[in-house]
């Protein structure tokens, strides 16, 4: 058998999945009900400073008859009261010793507002902080999350007056509205957070309805920016948690989220480098339930790759994360298409043919009416579109082909070696040698 | 006749509701959404139409219903009874690309209903006329293939009149397709549409008998014929003048009437033939009440002509199938009360030829039953166009050039049943808007192309 419990910056839970803070995370009747279902932690809605809410609140991303691969909210952090809310943490920790209770703290921005809530949530006897600098609607215009977590400067002197008090560690939850993560990440670090939650929703306009012209979610005809997450986000957070794990500078342990669905995503938040994985979406869309899928999917997985804990992924594909400067300009690859499975839709060849190098020519099949597509090789510039389309599992792959010439070489090698500032005809003559023709 | 006791009206009902029931929206959308959207898709090939499927499928998923109507319509005039009566599974869905996935193929004739309710119950404007050309065609005959040609003429500017011998138009739409498949009011819903075009249709008007051809040639410039194929075969069979024996086409359309109360039905009833007609004849007569319905045919199974879904429609139905079984005489007094029959088996023809059915002598039976439906086959008959000059016809088939329609007769194109001997009605709606076509490039040469 193998071992799911992890610890994320001193943080101990018997498995990785956590509830983010958000609505699923709101009270202890829903956490308690997530932990009996098997989730492992939760972070708690956020608490803090009284707020009111609006409805409506969510706006949903729907597309080709899929529900929600994104969702926007313009909720903000919990409204309920701060002491009923610290009050059901302890009893919630009391009845689940051994699951990670994290409880998500934003304050107005003065120390002595923030001193005295650390403390007081530290008496819950939960597990840790989260410094919710991410919110970026209706908090921020108060000087309040993601307006934190968008200034460096900021970051590190709230976070510094919470690790100056806190006797548990401190999380700190970034925002994805900024052009560079590693800024806020790094002034974490130098605040001497215990770990970097991320990320926080990102800013978007969900849609406009074309009968009334309103914007989604409509609050009560107006609309505005809302947070985006769900699916159709993953690949932002994938990326982003991957810079912070690269980074040397931060070197922090990671809780990871943002579209998080099953235990193939969670399983790719940890290759890159996430310690455990939080997830709210997929759980409003379905359910707690999701759980039980992604412990038994990520053990037998853990089970057939040999891994006997977590530790033992974590990070795993880290050390693959390179520049554009890093790759082999010279590796071939072309598409071959298994004439066996194709069902001749032909839906490459007109990828092909508008949308990319018009490589795939349509042939006749025997004793049939339909035309089949075949790849041009010599042509073919192996982008890789055609298997991307194609709608059968396994039919189009993209195989390596020898060059006239063996050799690798990177930009910065062909750079250094081709004479500078280098001309259309000098890349050519230098293509040429290993048969490489762009038409 | 001993006549099967009627059936309460809710029974009638079920018995002959639509037996494919209509996508609602969000269905609808979600079918949809499951196409590839391929390119040059298989599916629009094997639509004897062409409609753009694919395309008006991906307007159903967008919500541009109206585009997707516009598609749909100007590829085939008659697109609800096509949605409901094609043989889907040997045309667009037989050929959907799922198929060779080992998925169920996409329900284009649900969607394609689906868009055409839409379509009829909203009637938003779709296309506008060409301006006269001062020209007309004499259509003959309502069914698909009139009515598509009628159409598709008055959008190229011609003044276009149906003659219809019947009172209702619609043809074998209205008169022939089984109720459980559709109702005759599609069928009206679709002759209102093209008449809403400019169509003028004159009902109850037979060409040979209430008008000649000279008065027709008079009035227009060319004509159009669109008769089907009005005259049942016969099989010289003795007694086939007792009360009791019926022509399966004559019989559907008493069905057809929707007045199912009204129409007698044996206890046990016979039907004679294997066709798609036949196995319908069957499966009404079920439907009306009879207890035991058999269809007798004098070849094997493999030969029978009926499609093979329709085959496991009317084994659910009970339909007791009597192969290699020769009809010899139809024996009863007044009316019919046994079909005597002889068992056939095949034996090798000369040589390249199928192998074919002779009587075993001394296999004589005889079947009680109370009613005998003859279906084997429809004929053009001996009729008016005897009197038009140089039409050819072979085999119960007007000859016409593939592309254009035109007979031999310069004046007189044709399309639908008369021509192909009795196919689809997708196949009438795709003769009849393409002889519009050849009409206009026959008389506007230079304008055509
Ligand atoms: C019982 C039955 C069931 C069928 N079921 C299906 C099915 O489920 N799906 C399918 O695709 N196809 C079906 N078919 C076939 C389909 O109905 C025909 O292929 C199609 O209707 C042919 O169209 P048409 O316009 O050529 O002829 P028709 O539909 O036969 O129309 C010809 C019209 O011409 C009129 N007419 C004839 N002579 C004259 C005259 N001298 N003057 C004026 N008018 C005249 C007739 O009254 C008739 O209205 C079925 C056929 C039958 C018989
Ligand atoms: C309706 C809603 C409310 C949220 N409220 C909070 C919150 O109070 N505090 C917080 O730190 N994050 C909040 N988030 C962000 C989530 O915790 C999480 O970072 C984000 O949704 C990405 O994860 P997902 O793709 O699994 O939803 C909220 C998200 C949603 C959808
Ligand atoms: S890999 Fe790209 S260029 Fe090559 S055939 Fe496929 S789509 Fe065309």
């Amino acid at each position: 058998m193998v071992d799911l419990s992890i610890n994320c910056g001193g943080i101990k839970s018997p498995n990785p999945f956590w509830l983010a803070s958000a609505p699923p995370s709101n009270s202890a009747y829903q956490v308690c009900k997530a932990f009996e279902d098997g989730w492992g932690g939760a972070v708690w809605k956020t608490i803090g400073a009284p707020v009111m809410n609006v409805c409506n609140r969510y706006g949903g991303m729907d597309y080709a008859g899929t529900k929600i691969v994104g969702l926007n909210n313009v909720e903000l952090i919990s409204d309920r009261d701060f002491d009923l809310n610290l009050k059901e943490i302890a009893e919630t920790k009391k009845r689940f010793p051994n699951h990670a209770v994290i409880v998500s703290l934003m304050m107005e921005s003065q120390k002595e507002i923030w001193e005295d809530a650390v403390k007081r949530t530290i008496d819950t006897g939960c597990d840790g902080i989260e410094l919710n600098y991410g919110c970026p609607h209706g908090m921020s215009e108060r000087g309040m999350g993601s307006a934190v977590g968008q200034v460096p400067e900021y970051c590190e002197m709230i976070t510094e007056w919470v690790t100056n008090v806190s006797t548990i560690p401190v999380l700190v939850k970034l925002t994805p509205n900024v052009t560079d993560i590693l800024p806020p990440a790094r002034a974490a670090k130098r605040a001497n957070a215990h770990g970097i939650s991320l990320i926080n929703t990102i800013n978007s306009i969900i849609g406009v309805d074309l009968d009334s012209l309103a914007i989604r979610p409509d609050v009560a005809g107006k609309g505005s920016h809302g947070g985006y997450a769900g699916p159709a986000v993953k690949p932002i957070a994938l990326h982003m948690t991957s810079q912070v794990a690269a980074d040397p500078q931060v070197n922090l342990p990671i809780s990871g989220m943002g579209g998080v669905s099953n235990w193939r995503d969670a399983v790719e938040f940890m290759l890159l480098g996430a310690s455990s994985v939080q997830v709210c979406t997929a759980v409003m869309h379905y359910g707690f339930r999701i759980v039980e899928d992604m412990k038994e999917g990520m053990a037998t997985w853990m089970q057939e790759k040999g891994f006997k804990t977590c530790d033992e992924f974590i990070g795993k594909s880290v050390p693959r994360i390179a520049q554009f400067g890093d790759f082999d300009l010279l590796k071939k690859t072309v598409a071959k298409i298994d004439e066996d499975t194709c069902i001749n839709c032909n839906l490459c060849y007109i990828a092909c043919e508008d949308g990319a190098h018009q490589c795939i020519d349509r042939v006749e099949i025997k004793e049939s009416t339909k035309l089949q597509p075949r790849v041009r090789e010599e042509d073919c510039v192996g982008c890789d579109l055609c298997s991307l389309v194609c709608p059968v599992e396994g039919c189009i792959s993209m195989v390596e082909v020898p060059r006239i010439k063996e050799g690798s070489i990177t930009w910065p090698e062909l750079v250094a070696k081709l004479p500078q500032p280098m001309t259309w005809e000098d890349l050519r003559a230098y293509q040429k040698q290993y048969g490489i023709e762009i038409h | 006749m001993n006549v099967a006791p009627k059936l309460s009206e809710k029974e009638y009902k079920k018995n002959f509701t639509e037996h494919v029931t209509p996508f609602n929206r969000d269905a609808a959308v979600a079918e949809a959404n499951r196409c590839l959207y391929c390119y040059d898709s298989p599916c629009m090939d094997a639509c004897p139409t062409h409609i753009d499927i694919s395309e008006f499928i991906r307007k159903i998923a967008t919500g541009n219903m109206k585009g997707s109507a516009k598609t749909i319509l100007s590829a085939n005039w008659v697109p609800l009874t096509c949605a409901k009566a094609c043989p889907v599974e040997v045309l667009c869905e037989g050929a959907c690309v799922f198929n060779d996935k080992q998925e169920k193929p996409i329900e284009i004739g649900r969607l394609q209903r689906h868009t055409m309710d839409w379509f009829y119950q909203e009637k938003p404007s779709l296309f506008t006329p060409a301006s006269p050309n001062g020209k007309s065609i004499g259509v003959i005959g309502s069914g698909p293939a009139g009515l598509a040609c009628a159409a598709e003429g008055v959008m190229l500017g011609f003044d276009v009149t149906i003659y219809e011998s019947n009172d209702t138009p619609g043809g074998l739409d209205t008169w022939g397709i089984a109720p459980y498949k559709m109702s005759q009011a599609d069928s009206l819903t679709e002759v209102e549409y093209i008449k809403s075009l400019g169509v003028k249709i004159q009902t109850g008007v037979t060409i040979g008998k209430d008008k000649t051809i000279a008065q027709l040639e008079e009035a227009h410039d060319t004509i159009f014929i669109g008769v089907g194929l009005p005259q049942g075969k016969n099989i010289s069979l003795p007694g086939s003048d007792l009360k009791g024996v019926e022509n399966a086409v004559d019989y559907i359309a008493k069905v057809k009437a929707e007045k199912y109360s009204q129409v007698d039905v044996g206890r046990k009833v016979a039907i004679i033939g294997c066709g798609n007609t036949a196995i319908d004849a069957a499966t009404e007569s079920v439907r009306l009440g009879a207890e035991e319905v058999y269809i007798i045919y004098r070849r094997g199974k493999e030969e029978m002509t009926a499609y093979w879904f329709e085959y496991e429609l009317a084994q659910k139905d009970n339909v007791r199938f009597f192969w290699l079984t020769n009809p010899v005489r139809i024996e009863g007094e007044g009316h019919v009360q046994a079909l005597v029959c002889e068992k056939m088996e095949l034996v090798a023809g000369s040589a390249g030829e199928r192998k074919k059915p002779q009587a075993v002598s001394g296999s004589e039976f005889s079947l009680p039953v109370d009613m005998v439906i003859k279906s084997v086959g429809q004929d053009l008959g001996d009729h008016f166009l005897s009197g038009v000059e140089k039409l050819e016809i072979a085999n119960s088939r007007i000859k016409v050039n593939p592309e254009t329609f035109q007979t031999d007769n310069p004046k007189y194109f044709a399309g639908g049943d008369c021509i192909n001997g009795g196919k689809e009605v997708v196949n009438a709606a795709y003769d009849g808007k393409k002889a519009a076509q050849g009409i206009h490039a026959f008389l506007f040469p230079t304008t055509a192309e």
